[in-house]
């Protein structure tokens, strides 16, 4: 009985239970200033909204960017070659899934927001109209079998276990060239010009090798500017905070008129590769510095520890140190990524269409001559949402990732 | 020691050069050294036989040509006649005319964001919320060019939106109302003087007598408030004295075909800063926010609990520490407004991207124009950063 007696009774702390009336008291209305602000702000939002949605209702323009949503997501890639963004985004998918499903946690996360960006984009695809000659499955029926390849991969990968780990992880790394080789053809597929991709595929490939391709890159530098060798050391922080001082705009610049003279005898690279080396070698200089943060932030122990226990620099580095700092980094660099996202628009100015300057081709097509004010307003709307559903999402898995490292740190 | 005992670390003979690490510390230096010039090598020769085949090795003698094209809006004197040289100060100008006028309204935004972020109003936090997370998710450049198409909507300058009387948009700019020298400004400026001097007294003498007694103390906020409160006598005095204010708001007023008084900027301009600003506050904003969390609840308790006032307990233990965590960040943010300011190549703001691309086009020169162009943004960053990291190092924590 005494085990009885001396067991605490705990109770929940009691819920404080507060009327509409006090909320709106204490939340809204607690002082003078703040009744001001209260009146003023609703007066405002009142306003807004009921301008935004009656525009929204009778804006002549949504046409423009709905019967174009073909331009916006793959610009003037071939009608019947379709299929191709399509399973280049199913394989990724797949890889998804099964990753999902054997290590969860975080990586369940990116997977979710994978899905959930793709459930948007598959709602925008509604309204892709049957072109003459197209070979794409029909937008709900592809969301579906992403939905099924995802949540199938993640029970195929848990059933399986640890025998897929290998084979996924080759999988992943072959996943890029195994994307770009989809897209552009070559073996057995007609070529796809890469002057012909454009619009969100373009966007995102941007981004995508910028984080992927400067990842070594990065990394590399990173180590660099902590190195002990005063040579190695000078040459990272000189890259490092040369191309962290310019903009991103005179980077492109730069390896559009540079980068062709560079080779010998004046081969012509395609200009998109250029657009890609450019974004890669700036996108490295950020991810070095994300990366020297990650490796600041591992106690100088983890190293005096590993070197007592008879590893050299180099397996201390690439067994202790690395891995403790890319995982504690991982949420920065999907922020990176988000910013590389955004800025990849900025390719416009050197001549790619990307999903901004698909859109801005869209208002300039002469049929909307005739609709006053133009088709601007409608269309960027429809471009900023699709950014906005991207970051946002991606943002968002971000600050899950980032909790969950804090809390496993406890 | 018996004889079998192995040799000692020391024993520098024992240890082949091939692991000694300083020795490959030395190798590998020199590898690295050489593989870099080579490649560097290379692609320079190349580049230069390439340059010299199509006959336009590097030059800078196109500075001194002139430019024959046209700069919508200059801060100083240009026109086509005059040289690359003087349309590329011009572009530098511009791009330090709007990054500089940004970055001082870009803060005041953000301070007033991220106080809203905190506020105990639920709605003037969430408004702050949704403002905070629609505008940072987008890109720059679309929003600068949204903010560009807007403009073209505007009006003719003869029916321009009229706002309040001071500030009118219409389809060739927006013109404002502006500060103006009057007659008696001159008068005004020698107590505007008088107390900046009386300031740096003041701030001279505090501080030796804080040296004397070897004690630490604020003197320049004191210093800011005397000179500030000398000038504003003197503002008042001048009234009663002359009878006119020394300082006028000169009102645009329409005539037939353009504004009288006042100052107009160009569209491009308007827009590229609205755009600059509203982007940037928001990472302003989230910085302030952060930097005020970071001070602990303790801070606040412990100095109600002394005695101090809300407002002294904001002044003098809430600020000075957050200021601490806020002012890194801020740079790199200011460094991002400038930078971004580049975008400004979109919408056909004349800035020093702008203007350095056109050169390029023009002379083909793209090697010299883009050394000036990174010579150009690094010394501006650099710049910058000099002085924050000193502002930085003044207002950090003196430990022992």
């Amino acid at each position: 009985m005494a085990t009885e007696v001396s067991r605490p009774t705990s109770r929940r702390a009691p819920r404080q239970q507060i009327g509409l009336i006090e909320w709106l008291r204490t939340n809204l209305f607690s002082t003078w200033y703040n009744v001001i602000i209260t009146v003023v702000l609703l007066y405002i939002i009142v306003q807004t909204v009921t301008s935004f949605v009656s525009w929204m209702v009778t804006a002549p323009g949504w046409p423009a960017a709905f019967t174009n949503i073909k331009l916006l997501l793959t610009w003037t890639y071939p009608v019947d070659q379709l299929w191709r963004p399509q399973a280049a985004m199913a394989l990724v998918m797949l890889l998804l899934g099964l990753s999902s499903g054997l290590w969860g946690g975080i990586v369940r996360m990116v997977a979710l927001g994978a899905a959930a960006i793709s459930v948007g984009l598959g709602v925008v695809a509604f309204t892709f109209p049957d072109l003459p000659g197209q070979t794409s499955l029909p937008g709900w029926l592809f969301m579906f079998i992403c939905a099924v390849l995802l949540v199938g991969g993640d029970q195929v990968a848990r059933l399986i276990g640890n025998k897929v780990r290998w084979p996924l992880i080759i999988a992943w790394l072959l996943a890029y060239p195994a994307v770009i080789l989809i897209l552009r053809g070559g073996i057995g597929l007609p070529v796809v010009e890469t002057k012909l991709w454009g619009g969100l595929i373009l966007t995102l490939i941007l981004a995508v090798s910028g984080i992927v391709l400067s990842f070594p890159l990065g990394v590399l530098l990173a180590l660099g500017r902590r190195s002990s060798l005063p040579v190695i050391r000078t040459f990272c922080v000189l890259y490092i905070e040369l191309i962290r001082g310019v903009p991103l705009v005179t980077v492109l610049f730069m390896g559009a008129l540079l980068l062709p003279l560079f080779l010998p005898g004046g081969e012509s690279i395609d200009a998109l590769v250029r657009a890609v080396i450019a974004v890669t070698l700036f996108s490295a200089a950020y991810l070095a510095e994300n990366v020297r943060g990650g490796l600041q932030s591992i106690p100088k122990g983890q190293v005096e520890a590993a070197r007592a226990l008879g590893l050299n620099v180099v397996q201390t580095t690439l067994l202790i140190t690395l891995p403790q700092a890319l995982r504690a980094v991982v949420p920065v660099l999907v922020g990176q990524f988000i910013a590389l996202f955004k800025d990849t628009s900025l390719v416009v100015i050197i001549g790619l269409v990307d999903l901004l300057g698909a859109a801005q081709n869209i208002v300039g097509q002469p049929e909307w001559l005739g609709i006053p004010g133009g088709v601007w307003r409608e269309t960027f709307l429809v471009i900023a949402a699709i950014y906005w559903v991207f970051s946002f999402t991606m943002s968002r898995i971000s600050k899950r990732i980032e909790d969950q490292i804090a809390r496993s740190r406890h | 020691m018996a004889a079998g005992s192995p040799p000692l670390p020391s024993d520098k003979g024992t240890i082949p050069f091939y692991r000694d690490t300083r020795i490959i510390a030395i190798i590998v230096q020199i590898v690295f050294a050489i593989a870099v010039i080579a490649l560097l090598w290379y692609l320079y020769s190349n580049m230069m036989n390439g340059l010299r085949q199509a006959n336009l090795l590097p030059t800078f003698a196109f500075l001194s040509v002139p430019a024959g094209f046209p700069i919508a809006e200059s801060v100083i004197p240009y026109d086509p006649s005059m040289t690359y040289g003087r349309a590329f100060v011009v572009g530098i100008l511009n791009t330090v005319r709007v990054a500089g006028i940004g970055i001082v309204l870009a803060t005041i935004l953000g301070l007033i964001l991220g106080i809203a972020r905190l506020s105990d109003n639920w709605l003037l936090r969430n408004v702050a919320l949704v403002y905070v997370e629609i505008v940072r998710n987008v890109p720059l450049l679309l929003q600068l060019i949204f903010w560009f198409s807007l403009t073209r909507l505007f009006p003719r300058i003869q029916e321009s939106i009229d706002i309040g009387g001071l500030l009118y948009l219409h389809n060739r700019g927006a013109t404002l109302a502006w500060p103006q020298a009057a007659n008696d400004f001159d008068t005004w400026m020698v107590w505007v003087y008088g107390g900046i001097a009386c300031g740096i007294i003041y701030y001279t003498i505090r501080r030796i007598q804080f040296a004397r007694r070897d004690r630490p103390g604020v003197a320049m906020p004191q210093a800011f408030l005397i000179a500030v409160g000398v000038a504003f006598i003197g503002f008042f005095t001048t009234y009663f004295v002359y009878g006119a204010w020394p300082v006028s708001l000169s009102i645009p007023e329409l005539q037939r075909f353009n504004f009288v008084g006042g100052i107009t900027v160009t569209n491009s301009f308007a827009a590229l800063l609205v755009g600059l600003v509203i982007y940037t506050a928001v990472f302003i904003g989230e910085i302030v926010r952060s930097g005020i969390l970071a001070v602990s609840k303790g801070q606040r308790e412990a100095a109600r609990a002394l005695g101090l006032t809300p407002g002294q307990t904001m002044r003098l233990v809430i600020l000075p520490q957050a200021l601490r965590v806020i002012i890194p960040p801020l740079t790199s943010q200011y460094l991002n407004l400038t930078k971004n300011s580049s975008l400004a190549v979109a919408i056909a703001y004349p800035d020093l991207f702008y203007v350095a691309s056109t050169i390029n086009n023009q002379t083909g020169q793209a090697v010299p124009v883009i050394l000036m162009l990174m010579a150009s943004y690094l010394s501006v960053s650099l710049l910058t950063s000099l002085f924050m990291n000193w502002y930085n190092r003044r207002i950090q924590l003196v430990e022992r």
